[in-house]
């Protein structure tokens, strides 16, 4: 089953305006290889190339930070949020 | 331009010199008009720096997920970020520019060089830095 994806304002461009996508996967990761096999402009967006998530970018599992939930690891369940935004910094 | 209420300017400033020596950020909710080029701020949120540094600063992220649901609930939207810069003009730094992350937000910079605080807006846009009008209503 999808769940929903809540994409920044920076990533809407690369999937077709949309502010919310649905993607299918058990995990973050698989999510975010359907998300990218919807949407092939998100792939550098969200992942390096070694496909470790972007350090840039922050992700939450409803209200949780996945990088404390087993990042791209974490499980994803249907009735699931996922939303992405921006890490926000500067000096 | 940047229209900013004078509670939220008298907030932010308030917020950087309570946490100076450390740069203080926050996030800015308001209204933007349709193309991009106005602001009209209603409410400023302090959130911690995750990075407790007098050189640079990270909005925390569980704070800026809250911030930006906060503005959704009230019709608003995250319009820009603020941040101190306690020995420097406010002037986006070259990390700034390099971090920015959204071109349709506003980068509000408070100075704490001088004894009076000094507040300028900034856009940003793939690398291009230019200042932008503050209103003070």
């Amino acid at each position: 089953m999808p769940v929903a994806v809540r994409l920044p304002t920076v990533l809407r461009p690369s999937a077709g305006g949309a502010s919310t996508v649905q993607a299918a996967g058990a995990t973050v990761g698989e999510v975010f290889d359907d998300l990218v096999r919807q949407h092939p402009g998100l792939r550098d967006q969200l992942l390096t190339g070694d496909g470790e998530l972007h350090r840039h970018l922050n992700v939450f599992l409803n209200d949780d930070d996945i990088r404390y939930l087993g990042k791209l690891g974490a499980k994803v369940s249907d009735t699931d949020t996922l939303t992405l935004m921006p890490a926000v910094a500067g000096g | 331009m940047l229209e900013l209420p004078a509670a939220v300017v008298d907030e932010v400033v308030a917020a950087c010199l309570a946490g100076y020596p450390l740069e203080v950020c926050g996030l800015l909710a308001g209204s933007v008009t349709a193309d991009g080029s106005s602001a009209l701020v209603a409410s400023s949120t302090t959130t911690p720096n995750a990075a407790a540094s007098a050189r640079v600063y990270t909005v925390e992220p569980v704070a800026l997920l809250r911030a930006d649901r906060a503005a959704d609930d009230a019709g608003l939207t995250l319009c820009g970020v603020w941040h101190s810069h306690t020995h420097t003009d406010a002037v986006p730094s070259p990390t700034d520019v390099a971090a920015a992350p959204d071109p349709g937000w506003w980068y509000l910079l408070v100075s704490l060089r001088d004894v009076e605080p000094k507040l300028r807006a900034w856009r940003i846009r793939d690398g291009v830095v230019e200042e932008d009008a503050v209103a003070v209503r």
